[in-house]
């Protein structure tokens, strides 16, 4: 009995690979006319006797984001430590699932302009809107199609313009905007008609307005018109584009930039130029890595030398692998697992609350899923 | 055959059916309003009446736009 609970207590060793090999193992190489490494391999079984199971511990500690910038409408933030399928699984949350609020229905009571009314109509649904974040988010619901619009559920707006003859006009005048009223019509020009409890959450600068208020929806000439009401409603990206949140949700992957030996004088600023400003500097080489033997800075005291600034501005062009002098030099990749995302949103969500809702998307996600497993295997 | 929706002659009311037959400027009478194919001038003309623009004379006059509502889908 007892020999046999030691014979079960044989230690496993777990091999553990060093910093430098999990560094290449962590970077797609970028060659001069091709892209290699590309698939990562810190799964369970690819290296015999390494351990890669996912642990929640190891991906906290891991786990990181750096936000670059964080403007309303623009946010540019590092995701590092997470596989592409998640970085990707993000990106598509952002563009698809998250809901906004569009123009739907269009009841067009008369259009005598040049544009037809299903071009019209089309043009207004593109328009995006911007509105009290709290009554977008929290007080609108989903409609459903033949519900009755309600005012928790539908948003009207209205376009009415018409296109007269301006008298005042100075005499030579030739533009249409002088010599017109209303000769073009804009997005701001249509209003939004609060009904019932709209008004408390859509009133003053929590208003429903077009988020770009020039852009141009029509132009007219004297005797046209455009008399319409429209429905707003919420959507999804993934049923048509104008739903969606972000004008842009990307991801690219760290550049590194390594130099493998130095780049001297003339050499260096040559280098400098093959990427763009900001990316090589220029610094002087100091007493102390001249005296280093095998440095290659042996006797280049006060000589230029290029320096790698910041590799995440590259937008790895590979230019520098065109010039025979720098081929060997340098090494070109990017980090798998460092994700540089750039979310421009449409106005109705803050860029940064767009990321931040589509994680708590995917969380719904795997829980809706993890349902759906469990009853699977019951 | 008979499902179909056919032609009516104008009433009185300028419009036949029509959910909105509020055309402000019918005011009710026999007159039709058209538009000049010539100088666009808006040309009022009662039943019978020669088929000619006030204005300019041009015998080309357009109908206008029905007033009826028209629904669409943006997308």
């Amino acid at each position: 009995m007892g020999s046999s609970k030691k014979q079960t207590a044989v230690p496993v060793r777990t091999k553990v690979p060093s910093p430098e090999e999990v560094e290449k193992r962590n970077t797609v190489h970028i060659n001069a006319e091709t892209v290699t490494n590309v698939t990562s391999t810190d799964f369970p079984g690819f290296y015999p006797g390494e351990d890669h199971s996912w642990d929640i511990e190891k991906f906290r500690e891991s786990v990181r984001v750096v936000f670059h910038q964080n403007d309303p409408y623009e946010a540019q933030f590092s995701l590092i430590g997470v596989d592409a399928s998640i970085a990707n699984a993000f990106r598509r949350i952002m563009i698809a699932d998250i809901p906004t609020l569009a123009i739907e229905d269009i009841f067009m009571w008369n259009n005598t302009s040049v544009i037809q009314d299903e071009v019209l109509g089309h043009r207004l649904g593109l328009i995006p809107f911007t509105g009290g974040k709290e009554g977008l988010h929290n007080f609108l619901k989903w409609y459903k199609k033949g519900e009755t619009p309600c005012d928790y559920n539908t948003v009207e707006l209205e376009l009415k313009v018409k296109c007269e003859n301006n008298e005042s006009a100075p005499a030579d005048s030739k533009d249409p905007k002088e010599l017109y009223h209303n000769a073009h019509v804009y997005a701001k020009d249509i209003k939004f008609v609060p009904k019932g409890r709209q008004a408390k959450y859509f009133s003053g600068e929590n208003a429903i307005r077009p988020t770009n208020p020039d852009i141009l929806v029509a132009k007219m000439r004297p005797g046209q018109e455009i008399d319409l009401t429209m429905h707003m409603h919420k959507g999804v990206g993934s049923d048509h584009a104008k739903f969606s949140p972000v004008a842009t949700a990307s991801y690219r992957l760290m550049p590194t930039i390594t130099i493998l030996e130095p780049i001297l004088g003339r050499d260096a600023e040559k280098f400098q130029k093959c990427f763009p400003e900001g990316v090589i500097g220029l610094e002087k080489v100091t007493k102390e890595e001249a005296k280093k033997k095998g440095s290659g800075y042996e006797g280049h005291e006060g000589e230029l030398k290029a320096v790698v600034l910041d590799a995440m501005r590259d937008t790895v062009s590979r230019e520098c692998l065109r010039h025979d002098e720098f081929k060997d030099k340098v090494k070109l990749g990017r980090r798998r697992d460092h994700f540089i995302y750039l979310v421009e949103s449409t106005g109705q969500w803050e860029s940064d609350a767009i990321f931040l809702e589509s994680i708590a998307h995917l969380k719904e996600k795997a829980k809706r899923f993890e349902k759906q497993v469990v009853n699977m295997v019951q | 055959m008979s499902s179909r929706e056919q032609y009516q002659v104008p009433n009185s009311q300028g419009f036949t059916t029509g959910a909105s037959n509020n055309d402000g400027n019918s005011g009710g009478s026999s007159v039709m309003w058209y538009t000049c194919g010539d100088c666009a001038v808006r040309v009022p003309l009662e039943k019978g009446a020669p088929i000619r623009c006030q204005k300019c004379g041009a015998r080309v006059l357009y109908k206008e736009r029905t007033k009826r509502m028209v629904q669409f889908e943006a997308r």
